[in-house]
């Protein structure tokens, strides 16, 4: 595992705030494998969809700050995948124009490195699969029936098709961790993000399409690696199409012995407590600091 | 039906949307792969194709008075669908920024004014600050009562957090916003 023991880290404003949960069974969940988690000194918001959305310069701008301010020596971890998104089309920006690098080289008064590597957290699992270091880790799900969820994750620009793709990774880690994982239709249906907020009902169509599909499929609930998408699920839900969503890393860290905190379920709005005692995963009481690292 | 003149008015719209998109929009073979997939194509008033349709013809107004442009989400479906490298969540993109810059009729004010708080937010505290974003644009948009339940909700669950989690070096950040100044 040398290569990947120690890690920059970017959480992002979701992993930060609303998603704290998803925040701390990552660390949790990597920690236990002997990764530490070096969050870049003072990041700031990728830029959101928001941002690209009215303004590319700005966008580009901000994303460009976090990959100027990430050391250059290690690989920059990424969780969620709006973030991953953005600051990989950053850097493809900048690595393609000399102008843009030299521009933003005087700007920050540091040194591009076009050589830093950005790895989502998908492609850190796919590693660490390979490394066969989830094989005493089999079976610990109970056979627990699961939708995969990526939402938007695996869709990207043209220009960045030749990027590696992740296709398959919750259904594969869920089977070796001792999940079923359901065949289902929206499994990369996107879940309506901001219109959340700005259309609720069309987030709200949107959203209980999927959450009907899953439920039709048979799964008992629903693993997503996005941030966004678990909120959204929870919020716009109706009350007759409520499953439990969980986060990817919490999934994960079910699976090892004591190691899910109580507390990050009951943040969820979806209450999961009901299905893991069914399916007796249960969460721990007392864990380090909750497991909220900072 | 009405007959279309189509002058050197639609060459420059064409241009000026595949210089902000680096996508090249005669490689468009209308096979509608866009719009099929598109998770919002119900409630857009023009399908995603069409848009490239309304560009080469010159129907500037048009393309950037519709709904269609603020209700994408980006999720970049129709650009990793299309068969032929079409960028179409860059067109779209592009479009956004037109139709501000040139002061066009926005169909969708609301989306509007909540990536205005975003982008406000982050001008803030370098970071988005989720609960005051919500709030502005509630203010904004003269909606506080709808989805009042929910905030109450997530402020208790603590899925809202009061204060921001903040950048420290905030000049940096403003530095960001003179550099880029206004959307283009």
């Amino acid at each position: 595992m040398n290569k990947i023991e120690n890690l920059s880290y970017f959480p992002g404003c979701s992993l930060a705030t609303t998603a704290k949960e998803n925040n701390a069974s990552l660390k949790l969940f990597l920690n236990h494998f002997g990764m530490e988690l070096n969050e870049i000194d003072d990041w700031n918001c990728c830029g959101s969809s928001s941002t690209h959305s009215i303004n590319s310069k700005l966008a580009l701008s901000l994303a460009a700050r976090n990959l100027f301010l990430a050391p250059p020596n290690r690989q920059l971890l990424i969780a969620c995948p709006g973030c991953f998104l953005r600051l990989s089309h950053a850097k493809m920006e900048l690595n393609g124009s000399k102008e843009k690098q030299t521009q933003y080289e005087t700007h920050f008064d540091r040194s591009y490195n076009k050589n830093l590597e950005l790895i989502h957290f998908f492609e850190l699992l796919a590693k660490m699969s390979e490394k066969g270091l989830f094989e005493n880790l089999t079976g610990r799900l109970n056979g627990l029936k699961i939708a995969p969820y990526y939402g938007c994750m695996l869709a990207r620009p043209p220009r960045m098709n030749k990027e590696k793709n992740h296709y398959g990774l919750i259904e594969k880690t869920m089977s070796t961790l001792g999940g079923e994982s359901v065949r289902w239709p929206f499994l990369s249906s996107c879940c309506g993000t901001f219109l959340s907020v700005s259309k609720p009902m069309i987030a709200e169509k949107l959203v209980n399409r999927i959450m009907k599909g899953a439920i039709q499929s048979g799964a008992e609930c629903i693993v997503t690696a996005c941030a966004m998408c678990h909120l959204n699920l929870e919020i716009r839900c109706r009350p007759e199409n409520r499953l439990p969503i969980f986060h990817f890393s919490e999934v994960l860290s079910l699976a090892l012995e004591g190691g899910a905190s109580k507390d990050w379920f009951k943040r969820h709005l979806i209450n999961p407590a009901p299905l893991l005692e069914q399916r007796q995963l249960i969460p721990c009481q007392k864990i380090k600091n909750n497991g909220f690292f900072r | 039906m009405e007959t279309m003149i189509l002058d050197k008015t639609a060459q420059d719209f064409v241009d000026q949307v595949e210089e902000l998109s680096h996508s090249n929009l005669r490689r468009c073979l209308h096979c509608l792969t866009c719009s099929g997939g598109c998770p919002l194509a119900d409630d857009m008033d023009v399908l995603p194709n069409g848009i490239i349709r309304m560009i080469q013809f010159g129907m500037k107004e048009q393309a950037l008075s519709c709904s269609t442009i603020w209700l994408c989400v980006g999720c970049n479906t129709c650009s990793m669908e299309c068969p032929n490298a079409v960028d179409m969540a860059a067109i779209m993109d592009a479009l956004r920024q037109i139709a501000i810059l040139e002061n066009a009729k926005i169909a969708e004010p609301g989306v509007l004014s909540f990536h205005n708080a975003v982008v406000d937010s982050i001008s803030r505290y370098g970071r988005t600050h989720k609960l005051e974003i919500m709030m502005r644009y509630k203010f904004a948009e003269k909606d506080l009562f709808s989805d009042i339940d929910l905030g109450l909700k997530m402020l208790s669950k603590r899925k809202l957090d009061l204060l921001p989690s903040k950048v420290k070096d905030k000049k940096s950040i403003q530095s960001l916003f003179e550099m880029a100044g206004d959307p283009s």
